[in-house]
């Protein structure tokens, strides 16, 4: 071959790779699980890498804090991926890609409703972000078994958190359990008891206040419920600072009679216990003024420092259609945020009868959730009043500090969060 | 025959220092030769600084320096408000406080028994016992562990079902909650602490101890002097410009310490093992709300201390050398 030849053959070769180039366009989806959430979704987006000639779509599956710590940083450098899966929904908002003008508005308002305002950047924005694709709510878990062994009644559905320290106290002494209850150390899990308790959260003209009558009134029980042993006390006093920590293992173990955690265990519990012994999933306990859980859980989104808006709108679109959103429901065995596929009911894969009785009891709290808690899980800087909230009750626990206190510093903490934050 | 094959790439290199030697001056050719490291040292410490200072003299949560704004010394004020520093609950930023507590604390504890234990592990290990390089290594092994290993196994042996706790059951006594109280889980961790770095001193001082000349112990036994009495007067005096090394290198180890504290405990219970740089990583960084200014304020504090205690160890490295 003559020079000439080489030459045309390697600009063919190079006009032929730099146009592959231009047309595969890779998706990095930077995703966390609790159970197999990035599995399902997995097999859902190579159906749409099937259907999309050129995607690619790379999921970097991450521990839950690097979404919680790293992530933010990297979208603030403007090093982030094209799309995460995040539960800081109101935090993130700024970065948001807004998929309304790729999406068919009507469907996905009538599909998610108000959920989708939890990714909202404020009141006034009525943009598109987030595919709510784990709809979560907090609630307790009892042991049924030890239960049946203390011969101890199960309480109903309208029974106070007093009600249930009783009885569970009762349950652990009969069967000699280590533990009576437990709470996971997170400010979002005391957020729907407090709020049961009255706990108001935002001013009249919704200023966040977090520490009022119906909040202090529930800490000074918490506080005390740890002191005196209900509480199994290594979960929230043998932490420090923000450090996140569940009872799950202690309640899968058999050592606890009832432990308030969320919808997202569910498929851990089933499992993990087995029939080791009978677990159910019963309603969130009452205080004066609710007996409610918070909502909660993760959504889908699409930045908007993207290279590929479009695809990735699409993507996110993709997962949202109903027999998709269904499918990725089924298979990582959680509560459907769309509402016809809520309204048609899940049939979940591989979930024992247990599992789906549980999912089901959890599902059937939405309804009952107080309209504080909604307003809570949709506001922006929601992290940092859980976190506050977090520190300031475990100091107050471990008797650094009294309840009155902790309260106050918490309003200070607020303060200085909110000033910070330009609010 | 190395000479051989690097002679012509000297050649091919030679050429171009030359025409720049011939340009710049000979003077300012070693400006060239410093450029990389100048830059690397420039771009991973000299630039982080400046930012560091940028940020401890700006607010809100943006971490992108332009969005900031600038509140001049207001971090470092709300962070010395305080009506008694002695009184954490008397300061505005009560946690930043105390974090300076339970380090000072920490230091005070830790540095007396690493520098004591690492002592009478040197002397022991001085002398001519059976297996001494077995003990030697088994001394200075955690040295060679990973900070949050060293926590995780510490944590697993001290929590409700651990080991600990299974021993004092197998003889009759009641388990106890270790990390569940605030004074123990602030013993465990100096505890852990001397544990780990222990080896690394020891290593030191075992050092210093083969450097004392030999005759001088047999000039003290020719003279009739006791053990307690050739410590005292021979060894203690010659090792201390060691020790001293130690106690200061020991000190800012102690200052620095995070990973395997916060890995242990969390910092709990409450804020009792917190201590100044989880405080600074948990501001800034640990999650909503994110305040990087009081963070920044913070660490620029801590690093007023740390230069202090390196000029302390500078004097004294260069006085013991200066015999």
């Amino acid at each position: 071959m003559t020079p000439t030849g080489y030459f045309t053959k390697g600009a063919a070769l190079a006009a032929m790779l730099a146009g592959g180039a231009a047309s595969a366009q890779e998706i990095r989806f930077m995703c966390y699980s609790d159970g197999n959430e990035c599995e399902a979704a997995g097999e859902i987006i190579e159906r749409f890498e099937a259907e999309n000639d050129g995607v690619s779509v790379v999921i970097d599956k991450v521990p839950y804090k690097a979404i919680l710590e790293n992530l933010p940083v990297q979208l603030a450098a403007g090093t982030g991926p094209d799309m995460a899966k995040v539960t800081d929904l109101g935090g993130l908002s700024k970065y948001y890609l807004d998929l309304a003008p790729h999406v068919d508005r009507a469907y996905w308002e009538e599909s998610f409703g108000p959920i989708l305002d939890w990714y909202r950047k404020g009141p006034d924005d009525d943009g598109i972000y987030g595919l709510h694709s784990q709809l979560t709510i907090t609630g307790p878990f009892i042991n049924r078994t030890l239960f049946d062994q203390a011969e101890v009644e199960v309480p109903g559905p309208d029974a106070t958190w007093d009600d249930w320290a009783e009885a569970t106290r009762k349950v652990a002494e009969a069967t000699e359990t280590p533990f009576a209850m437990a709470i996971d150390r997170s400010g979002h899990r005391i957020a729907g008891p407090a709020i049961s308790y009255g706990a108001k959260l935002f001013g009249e003209d919704g200023t966040p206040t977090l520490v009022d009558e119906g909040f202090t009134t529930f800490a000074q029980k918490f506080v005390d419920w740890n002191k005196d042993g209900t509480m199994a006390p290594d979960v929230w006093g043998a932490a420090g600072g923000t450090t996140y920590q569940d009872a799950a293992q202690e309640f899968i173990n058999g050592e606890l009679v009832f432990y308030y955690s969320g919808s997202w265990n569910v498929q851990r519990m089933d499992s993990s216990i087995g029939d080791a012994f009978d677990w159910e999933v019963v309603g969130s306990p009452c205080g004066p003024a609710a007996c409610t859980g918070m909502p909660g859980g993760a959504g889908i989104v699409g930045f908007e420092q993207t290279q590929h808006p479009e695809i990735v709108a699409k993507l996110i679109d993709f997962l949202a259609e109903k027999e998709n959103y269904a499918d990725l429901t089924a298979k990582s065995l959680n509560i459907p945020a769309h509402a016809a596929v809520a309204a048609e009911g899940v049939t979940y894969e591989g979930a024992s009868e247990q599992a789906a009785a549980a999912l089901n009891a959890f599902a059937a709290q939405v309804p009952t959730v107080s309209p504080i808690a909604f307003a809570y899980q949709g506001y922006k800087n929601n992290r940092a009043m859980f976190n506050i909230s977090l520190a300031r009750v475990s100091q107050a626990i471990v008797g650094e500090l009294t309840v009155e206190e902790a309260m106050a510093r918490a309003k200070d903490d607020l303060a200085q969060a909110l000033a910070e934050s330009g609010e | 025959m190395l000479l051989r094959l690097i002679s012509p790439l000297m050649n091919v290199v030679d050429l171009p220092m030359r025409a720049l030697q011939r340009r710049l001056g000979i003077s300012r050719l070693a400006w060239v030769f410093l450029l990389p490291n100048l830059l690397l040292f420039g771009t991973f410490a000299f630039l982080p600084i400046l930012l560091n200072f940028a940020y401890a003299f700006t607010g809100t949560d943006n971490i992108l320096l332009l969005d900031r704004t600038f509140v001049g010394a207001e971090n470092f004020a709300q962070l010395l408000d305080c009506d008694s520093y002695l009184d954490p609950n008397t300061c505005a930023r009560d946690l930043f406080w105390r974090a300076v507590h339970n380090t000072a604390w920490f230091i005070v504890m830790q540095v007396g028994f690493m520098v004591g234990f690492s002592l009478l592990t040197a002397l022991v290990l001085n002398r001519e016992i059976k297996a001494r390089g077995f003990f030697r290594a088994v001394f200075f092994f955690p040295v060679l562990l990973s900070p949050v290993v060293v926590a995780l196994v510490w944590k697993w042996v001290l929590q409700r079902n651990g080991i600990l706790n299974a021993g004092l059951e197998a003889v009759g006594m009641d388990s106890v909650v270790w990390l569940l109280d605030r004074h123990w889980a602030f013993f465990w961790s100096v505890f852990l602490s001397v544990w780990a770095h222990m080896g690394f001193y020891t290593l030191i001082l075992l050092a210093g101890l083969q450097a004392i000349p030999r005759d001088v112990y047999e000039a003290a036994v020719m003279d009739a002097a006791g053990p307690w009495r050739t410590f005292r007067r021979i060894t203690l005096p010659l090792l201390m410009p060691t020790m001293l090394v130690v106690m200061v290198l020991a000190l800012i180890k102690g200052v620095q310490t995070f990973d395997e504290i916060y890995a242990f405990t969390g910092g709990g219970p409450g804020s009792a093992t917190t201590f100044i740089i989880q405080y600074i990583y948990e501001t800034g960084f640990g999650g909503a709300p994110r305040l990087f200014g009081p963070a920044a304020a913070a660490s620029l504090l801590l690093a007023l201390l740390l230069v202090a205690l390196t000029v302390i160890q500078l004097w004294i490295t260069r006085r013991s050398s200066n015999g």
